[in-house]
């Protein structure tokens, strides 16, 4: 098989990984695209390895190791988001803006801050 | 290896099942990152991940195709479906599911695809993979290497699952005192 078949596959599905981390709102859809971007590399590492006959398989075996930090990650990271839906009620990574910089945010209260300011007074005593 | 005996104009069915699967898989992956109603996109990314694994068959890479099959269709797709509904999110179309800097970001996505593509196959374009001979990674050649070289960090990133999954009960156990104020925070709203 050629090689540039699974390499130019392996570099778009990352090109759309890269674009759904750019452009997605919903945190859940970000870490479904970070999903693809390691799936991207995946692809890559199982052509190389392939195509180079490694006696150590060091490709095949990273691919495992990748796709069970995958699982790791993306545990921990439906954890994260389902903890800042619960005290912020929303997983819309565009408004939590509390650590950004900016004019329109004296003191890290932003204009969206009021709704979630209680959730956060109870997670700061918590 | 011989470069007369390939050649682009007469692709092997190997090669013309991986287009296939690949334009597919290509496709899914587009409509993922790019449909508004958020179930469908963890749908979609079922396609996606069950075109790689075919992938990974044509490549003859068993074993990691059922790895990907069981870990990413069995577990990381149910896990995502289970965080979409735990958030609430949307059963319909929701107009707000890409952000602003959509332009940007399609921007950045294109110039990084045509970069990385041009790169790609101007410097594999005189390389084929020799597919014959017995497969690669099968599940007898996967145990051998797995075990033989690789036990150190196997044994490792078992540490490193049993760590993240502590860490996932930690983080979405509803911590007593939490519960408490944030009952009174209701009553007081």
């Amino acid at each position: 098989m050629h090689l540039a078949y699974p390499a130019v596959l392996a570099a778009l599905l990352f090109c759309t990984g890269l674009y759904g981390v750019l452009a997605r709102r919903n945190a859940i859809l970000v870490l479904m695209s970070v999903e693809l971007m390691l799936n991207a590399v995946n692809l890559n590492l199982v052509a190389f390895d392939v195509w180079l006959r490694d006696t150590l398989h060091a490709g095949q075996a990273l691919t495992l190791f990748v796709i069970a930090i995958a699982a790791a990650e993306i545990g921990i990271g439906l954890a994260i988001v389902l903890m800042v839906y619960r005290n912020r009620g929303t997983s819309d990574i565009d408004r939590l803006r509390d650590t950004a910089e900016g004019a329109d945010t004296p003191g890290g209260a932003g204009p969206d801050a009021t709704g979630a300011a209680p959730a956060q007074k109870a997670e700061a005593t918590a | 290896m011989s470069l007369a005996a390939h050649g682009f104009l007469s692709p092997s069915g190997v090669e013309i099942a991986f287009l296939l699967v690949g334009l597919v898989t290509f496709g899914a992956a587009l409509v993922t990152v790019t449909t508004k109603q958020l179930v469908h996109a963890a749908l979609w990314l079922v396609v996606t991940l069950g075109g790689l694994a075919v992938e990974y068959l044509l490549l003859t890479a068993e074993f990691i195709a059922w790895v990907q099959v069981l870990i990413y269709l069995g577990s990381v797709v149910v896990l995502l479906l289970f965080g979409l509904m735990l958030t609430k999110a949307p059963v319909g179309r929701s107009p707000d599911a890409d952000s602003g800097n959509r332009p940007v970001a399609l921007a950045v996505a294109v110039a990084a695809a045509v970069s990385l593509v041009w790169v790609v196959v101007d410097a594999f374009r005189t390389t084929w993979i020799d597919l014959d001979g017995p497969a690669q990674g099968s599940t007898e050649v996967t145990g051998h290497f797995l075990f033989r070289n690789w036990v150190l960090p196997f044994e490792a990133l078992s540490v490193l699952l049993l760590a993240a999954l502590v860490g996932a009960i930690v983080l979405s156990r509803k911590r007593a005192t939490a519960t408490r104020n944030s009952r009174s925070g209701k009553e007081q709203r």
